[in-house]
Formats: structure tokens, sequence, C-alpha cells
């Protein structure tokens, strides 16, 4: 597998140009972070992601975690001396807030970070990730004392967190969660049951792992109504506050998975002993669901970022290998010399075709990560309510749309390489299987389309949905002046319109009740919102290559320029040939004999 | 003992290096790194001033740039920096920067002055030896392990055959290879604490160092393009084949 090499200056510009990093360092709290400090940070953290994290990415592939005869789970070689180094250099603690020991950097830094690690190695990654959602569940609803005794310890990564809410029979709907906790006198909970698909449910990186489980107490009502959430500790604090007895929790058994091998899958046995894993009650009992959406919200950015992650590598791999491939002569070309297959026009598309699509991603995140930060720390209520509005409105595109398209691009990657990239070897054949997880877990991308089309569009009668198509309408006008954008600025105007088309379709249906019709559209309708967005922001990130701002060289921003314009011209013009299919309704689906 | 670490900021190896018509100078961008040799020395001094609580301060020489690479070395840990910048240096050759650095670490009280054996851009090779020279202090060059004990410096100085272990008194100038010690990846803390950490930048007018004789670099010419590797086929006596090749290279 070829090592990955942050693109420094494509992420700087899109922090800055296009999402706008100025607006983010002068809320209250980060007057730390101009561009300078930002790429300071990001040069050092992305140096140490390539140069740590990226090599143990096919060790992780190969070895896998496994679970070992006593039933704990040992990573692969090299994983647990890489995560100290990781914890000590202070990058898992970098965005998280001030007061529990963390960085104070905002969400969006924060974010890069974690795509960075990502990229290098994705499975990985999944480790602080979840401990990340760990720290802001217990922020937003622990006590004060458990507060004081774990999250301290998350967020500078020496403990770990995860989330265990899958059961065999409580997928997609976990109102069916029968795990059971029973209240004992002193406060405290047993709890009783078996958890399935958790993630870096078990490692040895670490002196504790603190769960935080949904569970049932006895008599509550049925379904989501009647889930509460658990913090359960691998190990019970002892009266110091350090790990001391082992809890009565069990790892079963590891799935087989098709990737991610070096992310430990646990099947959890809570309290198969007999004396019951001892829990404590996190937040209100019954708001267990509510709570746990904390965690998801957020996880579930993380997980579109791992399209971007995924996309991101398969093109550096797939360029390293079309720069040094030698087959076939130059097209068009007098030479009967033998080229590298970079110089074939079919192979430049494929290559650009990844290029583009992962920088309309970035774009996408980085936008929604500031969202993040304008949601909590902008100085008007105001504003607080549109970063909140949009960040709920994107977070199912960014999931969804990113991680789909990661999938494609690891394909579209092993095709570049032809036969080799077919062979476990050259490693485009891992980024595949590592990125196809990621359209199922924290939320099938079926399961976002449908939390767009009832949950966010619906927002303020639908004005979230038009105030954000005003604003890519807004654009146009930006690009107006230049002459090379014409024909990507009449792609983007289409495709602005076709989307208001689509909601305006969709809003209605929701209106006259008929919720099958919706849903029967709802996942080409996130395509068609992703790809639209993604040409926005595009469009945004010609126009500043244009003004030549500076602190970049000509060169990269011409290629900037040519990168966004074959996305208007040539990715974009497909969003609108979805509006088929968002408004074919349900009869074709029902219709078939399946 | 206070430590002093020559450092330079270099164009990214990542990306291709243009060199200026006319003069066949470096061109350097405004976003400049720290030679990754110079990790070394960083550390090297890191380590060498923890016992005794000493100093380390970054010398560098060239255009400041956004001063990246400056403030690397100050986030893996060293205490201040100067950098001489000055229009006039442009183009300087291995003598010109040796007497520049010189100036700059005459400024300074130290025990040991530390540099990589040479830079990634340039490749000269001969400014600690020169540096030494000007200062009037031994070079110990080339070293893969160091140690200071109560006013002398020990190292391993790596040979053809092996290695020298070679003792000076301090002060003296120790020339790193890569892989004397395992560089620090610089800590989230130690970023933000670099920003304030103080970068003294000098012009040659404050230093009253003087220009060498220059050096000017007649023509360039593209390296030579690989040839193809010759195939050896093995009909039995191939492994002899293989041993005569290894013998006129000298690996045997």
């Amino acid at each position: 597998m070829a090592g990955y090499e942050p693109r420094l200056d494509e992420i700087v510009f899109t922090l800055t140009q296009v999402a706008d990093l100025d607006s983010v360092a002068k809320l209250d709290g980060f007057q730390d972070i101009d561009a300078d400090t930002a790429r300071q940070i990001l040069g050092e953290a992305g140096r140490f992601f390539s140069e740590v994290m990226a090599p143990l990415n096919r060790v992780g592939d190969r070895q896998g975690s496994v679970l070992t005869p006593e039933g704990t789970v040992r990573t692969p070689d090299g994983f647990k001396e890489a995560y100290k180094k990781y914890v000590d250099a202070g990058w898992s603690a970098a965005h998280l807030s001030e007061r529990w020991g963390g960085g104070g950097l905002p969400y969006i830094i924060g974010v890069v970070i974690e795509e960075m690690f990502k990229t290098a190695n994705m499975a990985f990654s999944l480790a602080p990730m979840l401990t990340h959602g760990a720290v802001e569940a217990l922020e937003r609803h622990g006590t004060d004392e458990m507060r004081a005794a774990y999250i301290e310890k998350l967020v500078s990564g020496e403990w770990t967190g995860t989330m265990n809410l899958t059961e065999p029979e409580a997928g997609s709907d976990l109102g069916a969660v029968r795990t059971r906790a029973e209240r004992q006198e002193d406060g405290t909970y047993r709890l009783f049951g078996t958890k399935i698909f958790i993630t870096w449910g078990d490692q040895d990186l670490t002196d504790n792992i603190i769960h935080l489980v949904l569970a049932r107490t006895p008599g509550s009502p049925p379904g989501t109504k009647g889930i509460s959430m658990f913090l359960v500790p691998k190990f019970i604090l002892d009266e110091k506050g350090d790990p001391g007895e082992r809890n009565d929790i069990k790892v079963v058994s590891l799935e087989h998975k098709l990737g991610i091998h070096a992310s430990p899958t646990c099947v959890m046995s809570y309290g198969e002993e007999g004396r019951g894993a001892v829990g404590y009650l996190v937040g209100e009992e019954h708001q267990g669901m509510r709570n746990m959406f904390t965690m998801m919200n957020l996880a579930r950015v993380g997980v579109g970022m791992e399209g971007v992650a995924i996309g991101e590598r398969a093109y550096q791999q797939a360029l390293g290998f079309a720069r040094s491939r030698v087959q076939g002569r130059e097209i068009g070309g007098d030479s009967k010399d033998s080229v590298v297959i970079i110089e074939h026009p079919d192979v430049r598309r494929m290559l650009l075709t990844i290029r583009a699509n992962v920088e309309a991603m970035r774009s996408l995140l980085y936008v929604v990560a500031a969202e993040g930060d304008h949601q909590i720390h902008a100085d008007s209520e105001e504003r607080r309510k549109l970063a909140g509005d949009r960040l709920a409105l994107m977070t199912p595109i960014v999931k969804a749309w990113c991680t789909d398209l990661g999938v494609e691009m690891a394909s579209l990657g092993i095709q570049v390489h032809g036969g080799m990239g077919y062979i476990e070897e050259t490693g485009a054949a891992q980024l595949l299987r590592d990125s196809r997880i990621a359209p199922i877990y924290e939320g099938t991308n079926g399961i976002q389309a449908i939390d767009l089309v009832l949950r966010k569009v619906p927002v303020e009668g639908g004005a979230v949905v038009s105030g954000l198509i005003a604003e890519m309408a807004a654009e146009l006008d930006t690009m107006s002046p230049h002459e090379d954008l014409a024909q990507f600025r009449e792609e983007l105007a289409v495709a602005i319109q076709g989307l208001g088309e689509t909601s305006t379709w969709l809003g209605e249906r929701l209106i006259a009740g008929d919720l099958r019709s919706a849903l029967a559209g709802a996942t080409p309708y996130l395509r068609q919102f992703g790809t639209v967005l993604g040409g926005w922001l595009m469009a945004r990130a010609a126009v500043a290559a244009l003004s030549a701002p500076s602190g970049f060289e000509p060169d990269f921003l011409e290629e900037k320029v040519t990168i966004a314009r074959f996305y208007g011209e040539q990715l974009l013009p497909v969003a609108n040939a979805l509006a088929p299919a968002v408004k074919g309704g349900a009869a074709l689906l029902d219709g078939a004999g399946l | 003992m206070n430590v002093i670490v020559c450092v330079k900021q270099i164009p990214d190896p990542a990306t291709p290096y243009r060199l200026e018509e006319g003069t066949n100078w470096l061109i350097r961008p405004e976003e400049q790194i720290l030679d990754d040799t110079d990790r070394y020395g960083v550390e090297m001094g890191l380590q060498l001033v923890e016992p005794s609580g000493g100093t380390v301060t970054v010398v560098s020489m060239g255009p400041a740039g956004s001063g990246q690479g400056i403030r690397q070395a100050l986030a893996m840990g060293a205490d201040d920096a100067i950098l001489i910048e000055d229009t006039s240096l442009r183009g300087s050759d291995a003598l010109t920067t040796a007497r520049v650095l010189a100036a700059a670490v005459g400024r300074r009280e130290f025990g040991l002055v530390i540099a990589g054996t040479e830079s990634t851009d340039g490749y000269s090779g001969v400014v600690p030896q020169m540096l030494a020279e000007i200062l009037d202090v031994p070079a110990l060059t080339y070293a893969t392990k160091v140690e200071v004990d109560e006013g002398s410096v020990t190292i391993h100085r790596q040979t053809v055959a092996g290695y020298d272990v070679v003792t000076s008194s301090l002060p003296a100038v120790v020339s790193v290879t890569a892989g004397v010690v395992e560089p620090r990846y610089p800590t989230f803390k130690g970023i933000m604490d670099a920003k304030k950490k103080s970068i003294e930048t000098l012009s040659m007018g404050d230093l009253g160092a003087e220009r060498a004789p220059e050096q000017l670099v007649l023509s360039i010419v593209d390296a030579a393009e690989r040839t193809a590797g010759r195939k050896i086929e093995d009909d039995g006596d191939a492994h002899e084949a293989i041993v005569a090749l290894l013998a006129e290279r000298k690996v045997i």
C-alpha cells in the first residue's frame, strides 16, 4: 500500500477559503487560531499520522485484532505504542474543552485532525471517535461526580469509550432493546444482557474502557421511550479513582468482517457471571435514546468523514500507481514509446473524478464542522439557531453522501490499477473493503435518507432547506464576473433549481401525509442534495482561487479552479438526473414482485 | 550547559524544486519546512540539556517566510531562535553560511553547537567543519552517538568500517547523522507554546558579518535518466555473476 501524505495546501485552502475558518476563529475562546496556526498544527498532525499511523494500516488489516483465550482483545503489532504516542502528543484532546484538559481548539480543526487519522488508518481511528462521543455524552448528561471520575481520562485518551446500542434483535429499531438494568439500594444498577457490533468493545491499549450502554429498567414503557443510558466501566474504580475490580462484562466473540480488521467488533455479554455488570445511570431514566443521540450526531459526521478519508487515500494510491505503471502508447501523439498510464485520457478521468469528489466532500465536511462551532459559540441566538438547524439538516447528508461516494471512489481507485488493483498486495483492495462499512454503521444510509426527509426537511415548514437553497443561489452572482466559470455557473443554476423542485415535491407529499411516496424517493433525494451542495462549495472554491488569496502558490490555485470546474461541468449535472427517481413515488417499487 | 542547534528551513522535498533563471539559485516559497535532518540535532540538544537544565537555541540563516520551519523546532521544545535574514545573503555558499552562523552563535554562551551533517536542499556537507574552524573550537563529525560529561564530549564517529570513539573538550561543534536519536513528535501543547517563544531576527548589519568571496553556479545539468536494469539469466551459474557484480560495487 502506498503511504499517505496529507495535502496540506488543499486542506488549509478548504478551511480558510471555503469553510471560512476566520469566522470560527473570531468566536469566543478561539482567538489563538488563525490560518498560520492552523497550518502549523495540521502540518505536525499530518506528519504524525502519515509516519506513525499510516504504516500500521496494512499490519492492522493483515493481523486484525484477535480475542485471546483469556477473553480479552489483543490489537495488532505496533498499535499499543502508536496509541501511546498519539495520546502523549495530545492529538486526542486537541479540540476538546480546556475545562477537562483538552486543547480548546475549534471542532473544525478537530475534524481535520480526525480526517487525517482516518485517512492514515480508518480502523484505528474508530477508538478515539467513540471516545469523543462518550466525552460529549458525559459533558451534557453526566453528573458532576461522573464527570470528575471519568471525563479527563477520556479527554486525554488515557481511557477509551464505547457506544453499546445494538442487540441481536435490536438494530435499526432500537426500541427492541432488551438488556435490563436493575436498580440497587445504593443507587447503582446491575446490567444483564447481550450487545453486538460493539466497536472497540475491548482492547489492550488503555487501563480502562468506559462503556455507555442502552438498557431498560424494570417496568419501563415499551419502545424507545423506555430506554435509559448507563455508564459501565470495564474496571470499577476504587476509592482513589483508579481502575480496580473487574466488572461483570465479557467479550464473547469478535466478528469476522469484510474490512476494518484492526477494529475489534465485539459481542459483549453483561452480567454473565450472575452478579450483573455495575452501571451508573447517565441523565434521566427513559431519556437514554435522546441522550445517546448526542453521541450519534457527532459520530455520524465522524463516519461521513470516512468517505472523505477513504477517497483521499484511494486517490493517492491510484495516482502513485498511474504515474509509475507503463502501459500502451500515448493517444494522439507521434511517439511509439510506451507511456505511464496517467497519460491516457480515461485514466485521467478516473483520477480527476476521485479527486473532485473528495474535494467537494471535504468542503461540505468542513462547512458542517464550522456550523458545529457556530452552534455553540456564535454570539447571537439567531446565528446559533441557524447553525444548529444547518448542522441538523446536513448531518445525514454528510454521513450518507460521503460514505456512498467513499465506496465508489475506493472502487474507482481499484479500477485505475487494472488487474493489480484486485490483488491484495497492491493495497487498493483494502480501501474498498474498509470503506464498505461506512454506509452501514451509525445508522444505515437508508436511515439517513429517512431522517433527512421526515425529520429535517419539514423543520420550520421547510424554511431551513429553502434558506440554504437561496444561499446557494447567491453564489451564482459571485461567479458571474468569471468567464471561465460560465458553464459551471449554468450547470449550478440548473442543479439548484432542480433541488428546489424536488424539495417542494417532497414537502407536498409530507403535507398530504403520503409518506410512502416521500420515502420511496428519500435516497435519490439525499444523493441529489449532496451533489448540489458539492457543486455550490466547489463554486465557492473556484471563485476564491481566482481571487488569488495569499499563502497559496499560483500553480495550486490554478489547479484548484480546474478541479472545481471538472466537478461543476462534468459531475454536478447528474444531480438533476436523479429527479425522476425522487419524484417517482412508490408505485414501481410496490409493483415489482419482490 | 546551553546548546545551540543549527537548523535550516527548506522547501518541502515532496514538492518540485525550481531554480531561478540566470543565477541558478533555489527559489524558496513562503512556506518552508524544517529540514528533516535537523530534527535529529534538535532532539539531541533537548536530550543533552535535560539533566542540567540548560537551554536549546536554534540558529538559522535564510529567508524567514512564514517561519514555519523554525517554529517546528521550537514546537519540539527548543527554547528560542535566532534567524539571520538579509537579502544580501541570497545565493550564499557554504563559507558565507558558516561565517554568518558563527557570528550568530558567538552572541550566546554555549557548551555545544550541533548541526546535521548536510542540508537536504544544498548538500554541501562542509558547513559544520567550517563553523568549528571559524569559532576556533574542535569539530566532531558524523556522530551516531553523543555523550556529554563534565566539560567534555564523546561521540561515536561513523566510518566506513564501523565507528571511532572521539572525545574533546567543550565547547565544540558536533555534526550528527540521521538516527543518532529518535526525534520526538511535537505535542499539541508544544506547538501552541511555540507561538509564544522568541525568534530574534538579525540582519548582516546587526551581526557585523561579511560575505565570503562568491561561489557561482555556472550551469545545471539534469541528472542522468535511470537506465534499464540488467537481467541475469540463471543457467546454474547466476550466483557467480551476482558475486562478481557485488564485488565490482565493493559491497563484498
